[in-house]
């Protein structure tokens, strides 16, 4: 064969292998490659929440929209949490069973339900107030959401639970399920997934001061 | 240095690991096993080409379960890697090619598959195999060459039971 005959059959062989596995390229990742970072959690917890302000930004470009996350145990915390977004969020009369009026009460009462000292984190100044909250049952036992909403009626929920044992200790994290975006982390008493159906950056805004509230 | 920089790469590093060993989840086992070396040996690494260090680390995570698996014959090998990805396109050539790496010697279809669908240079290559330039371009244009005769349907598989008789 001569030199160019070469060439054209080389640049076959590479367009083959192209349309044969570029499709790969842009399949979601399995969870378990953004979730096991042993090296990288303990220094996470160490930096707190310049970490997470990190993560968060080198996070968001990576992340493709309307792609989810794929799961490797049956419903890992971010998805319980989405699930519960899509379920009590459009509620109009009934969002919560507790009223944020009776915020020291609701407090008590889901701590003690979930037998973890909750704290509430204020989200003013990110423009979304508390409405109240509720108890919900999880795999292994009561969970608490929190429900917040702005002035235009948007709501994100707070999800607090108790890991579940697929459920591994991990820094901040993103997914998506169901058009739900949740922005996630779990340590070694608490899973924490703030949900809401906006957009990523505003999220990721209300997510970091949760996250440096509860982990103060 | 953390976990955030190798993230980019990981879409390429399960490009190459599908196109290498065929099967989706052995291939993200490969890929799992490469990020959590890459994670540890951190601290080995010299700031220079991230890519090549992180394919150099699936290269050793690959030889490795290699020989683990290798406790028979290489025809174990070839069995698993008939559980080949299912192609979005069924194009002759594509199905063609498939087969076709199954037919290289794993050390050829690293090499093939480093310059034809990562794009390396002879020299990145090299340094991800452990190998020099010159074995690196003598086993690229066998692998080439076995792939061209596939594409063109002249065929020799190495699995005897598959072998086409001329």
């Amino acid at each position: 064969m001569t030199e160019a005959e070469d060439r054209a059959q080389y640049a076959d062989q590479n367009a083959a292998l192209h349309r044969l596995f570029d499709p790969v390229l842009t399949e979601p990742l399995p969870a378990r490659m953004y979730m096991r970072r042993p090296a990288w959690h303990g220094y996470a917890r160490a930096a707190g929440l310049l970490v997470a302000g990190i993560a968060i930004g080198l996070a968001l470009p990576l992340l493709r929209p309307a792609q989810g996350v794929t799961v490797a145990t049956a419903a890992p915390l971010p998805i319980r949490a989405a699930r519960a977004h899509l379920v009590y969020s459009p509620e109009v009369r009934h969002p919560v069973e507790v009223d944020a009026k009776d915020q020291d009460h609701l407090v008590k009462w889901l701590s003690k339900r979930l037998g973890l000292p909750l704290k509430v984190p204020v989200l003013a100044t990110e423009g979304f107030e508390l409405l109240g909250g509720r108890l919900l049952p999880g795999p292994d036992g009561p969970v608490a959401q929190f429900m917040y909403q702005d002035a235009s009626g948007k709501r994100l929920t707070l999800y607090v639970s108790r890991p579940h044992a697929g459920d591994k200790v991990t820094a901040f994290r993103f997914a998506q399920d169901n058009g739900v975006s949740v922005f996630y982390w779990i340590d070694d008493d608490c899973g924490y997934a703030l949900s809401g159906e906006v957009d990523k950056p505003t999220l990721a805004r209300v997510a970091n001061s949760v996250y440096h509230q509860i982990e103060q | 240095m953390d976990y955030n920089q190798i993230v980019p790469f990981i879409p390429n590093l399960r490009r190459y690991a599908r196109a290498l060993v065929g099967d989706r989840d052995a291939a993200d086992d490969l890929v799992q096993d490469t990020l959590e070396r890459a994670v540890r040996k951190f601290h080995l690494w010299r700031p220079g080409d991230l890519r090549a260090w992180l394919f150099s680390i699936m290269h050793n995570v690959f030889v490795n379960q290699l020989k683990g698996r290798k406790t028979g014959t290489h025809v174990e090998i070839d069995e698993n890697m008939v559980a080949a990805p299912i192609p979005t396109a069924t194009s002759v050539d594509v199905l063609d090619m498939q087969r076709g790496l199954q037919a290289l010697v794993p050390e050829q279809r690293e090499v093939v598959l480093l310059v034809a669908l990562e794009d390396m240079s002879y020299a990145d290559v090299s340094r991800a195999l452990g190998i020099p330039i010159g074995t690196v371009m003598s086993r690229l244009s066998r692998g080439r060459e076995k792939l061209r005769k596939f594409m063109a349907g002249d065929v020799t598989r190495t699995n005897p039971s598959l072998r086409i008789v001329q």
